[in-house]
């Protein structure tokens, strides 16, 4: 049978950029245990609507843990209280009938609030843009099998092209870093052939352009890799940190 | 390489390699402390042999020309620190989370290096005035004389240092103050150590595990190092 639960929500509200901001108390009803998180704001939404108010903006899109798009810091967690998921892939059922929760937006200097709950996190893609691709050269199709590839290196290149860029580990951070985000994206090319030919240039770049927006320095906590929803490695940020120094080190 | 400083992972570096070369320091501060319970085992009189080794330390000419970068490597690694805190601070925000933050599983030393670091400057202060000054400039009050074997060359005339330091841990409040500074200090490197070796690149799957077992050891031997030689000197050579 199925079970359902009632909640009170604390939302922070801030109608733009400029406006201050502050938490407004919802109360949402009859919430099924099976739905997932953003459901369930859907479901205020519909409520806040037909009571002629405005609805709680938030970021959304694929709602299977793939786009990156769904943020919020839900009771002390980016992604709430569950492990290696995103917003969209969160049960109701992780929450106690009568609880409170408590939902903000990514805090960052980097990444500053638009509306309600939605940050923009255009810093993410200004830093993609100064390196993060491999520059394409036209031409044939190589064989695959003519690029050898351990299958460990493969491995690793995979795992930190799981990330999504969500920004979650920002918002864990007490330095407001990214470099659990740029990291993964150095390591992903920096790992295989076609991105190791410019993963020197690349790793100048893309941090560069992190310390240039604002982002803050790494002090090894590790609190990114435990709320990342993808669960990328910080040994990632131990690879940026050797890429960078020795590209440095040859100019 | 000429911006290298100026970026973020070049301003770790420095706070990386200066921590590195003063749990270095540590390590040898340790083994010329444990001279201070040692001179039993090698058939010394009591002072004898930390009489010595401050000698040595005070006298010998290499130690002479690192002494000056020695006490650089803390004044880069205590600047940088307060430059990288505010930067991380200004790039936090001012706005907090209000539920706060139940990130688990984080090593709590992580977190708060910074508080660690202003309490370890409080007590290298104290550290300082107690002995430092005093043997070094002679600023509140001369070390005795004493007379002690020293490397092989038989007995030279030197500083008591043995004395004072003898002296000074007679204060049970004095020991105590320095378990705290000592028990902080491995807190401190428990997180520095492998955080160093991060910072230079050199880590992986499998080296940071490793790395964060040989800093605890590094850290543990060096605070309770400390921290038991103060103690023993309280309840042995008083």
């Amino acid at each position: 049978m199925e079970k359902t639960i009632n909640l009170t929500l604390k939302v922070w509200r801030q109608k733009d950029a400029k406006a201050k901001g502050g938490f407004e108390t919802y109360k949402v009803n009859n919430i099924s245990t099976d739905s997932s998180f953003l459901e369930m704001l859907d479901v205020l939404n519909e409520q806040l609507i037909s009571e002629g108010q405005e609805p709680v903006a938030f970021d959304h899109d694929c709602r299977e843990g793939i786009c990156g798009m769904c943020s919020l810091y839900i009771n002390g967690h980016p992604h709430g209280p569950d492990d290696d998921i995103t917003t969209c892939q969160l049960h109701m059922r992780k929450f106690k009938d009568g609880e409170t929760v408590t939902i903000e937006p990514w805090r960052s200097a980097a990444f500053p609030v638009i509306k309600d709950l939605i940050v923009n996190r255009h810093a993410f893609d200004e830093i993609m843009a100064a390196g993060g691709y491999v520059s394409v050269s036209t031409g044939g199709v190589p064989d695959a099998n003519a690029i050898p590839i351990p299958k460990p290196i493969a491995d690793e290149a995979m795992d930190a092209a799981s990330c999504i860029g969500c920004g979650a580990c920002v918002a864990a951070c007490k330095n407001g870093s990214a470099m659990l985000f740029v990291s993964a994206k150095v390591s992903q090319l920096a790992l295989l052939p076609q991105g190791k030919a410019e993963a020197s240039r690349r790793a100048k770049a893309m941090v560069a352009k992190m310390d240039e927006l604002g982002f803050g320095a790494c002090t090894n906590t590790g609190a990114c890799e435990i709320e990342c929803p993808k669960g990328i490695s910080i040994a990632n940020i131990a690879r940026l940190n050797r890429e960078f120094l020795s590209a440095k080190l040859k100019d | 390489m000429a911006n290298l400083f100026s970026s973020s992972i070049g301003k770790k570096l420095i706070m990386s390699l200066s921590g590195l070369f003063l749990i270095l320091f540590l390590l040898i501060h340790l083994t010329i402390n444990s001279f201070l319970l040692l001179d039993g085992v090698f058939g010394f009189e009591e002072g004898q042999m930390f009489n010595a080794g401050a000698h040595f330390m005070g006298t010998f000419p290499l130690i002479k020309i690192v002494e000056p970068i020695l006490g650089l490597g803390f004044l880069i690694h205590i600047v940088y620190s307060l430059i990288l805190s505010f930067q991380n601070m200004k790039a936090r925000g001012s706005a907090k989370y209000a539920s706060g933050s139940k990130t688990q599983d984080v090593e709590w030393t992580s977190k708060n290096m910074l508080p660690l670091g202003i309490a370890l400057l409080a007590f290298l202060a104290v550290h300082l005035v107690n002995f430092w000054l005093k043997i070094k400039f002679g600023i509140g009050g001369h070390p005795a004389e004493a007379e002690f074997p020293y490397l092989g060359t038989g007995m030279v005339h030197g500083e008591d240092a043995y004395a004072l330091v003898n002296a000074a841990f007679g204060n049970i409040l004095l020991v105590l103050c320095y378990v705290v500074g000592s028990i902080a200090l491995a807190f401190h490197l428990s997180h520095g150590f492998w955080s160093s070796f991060q910072t230079i690149g050199w880590n992986n799957q499998i080296w940071m595990q490793r790395l964060k077992v040989i800093g605890n050891i590094i850290a543990w031997v060096i605070g309770l190092g400390f921290a038991v030689i103060a103690v023993g000197q309280y309840l042995f050579f008083q």
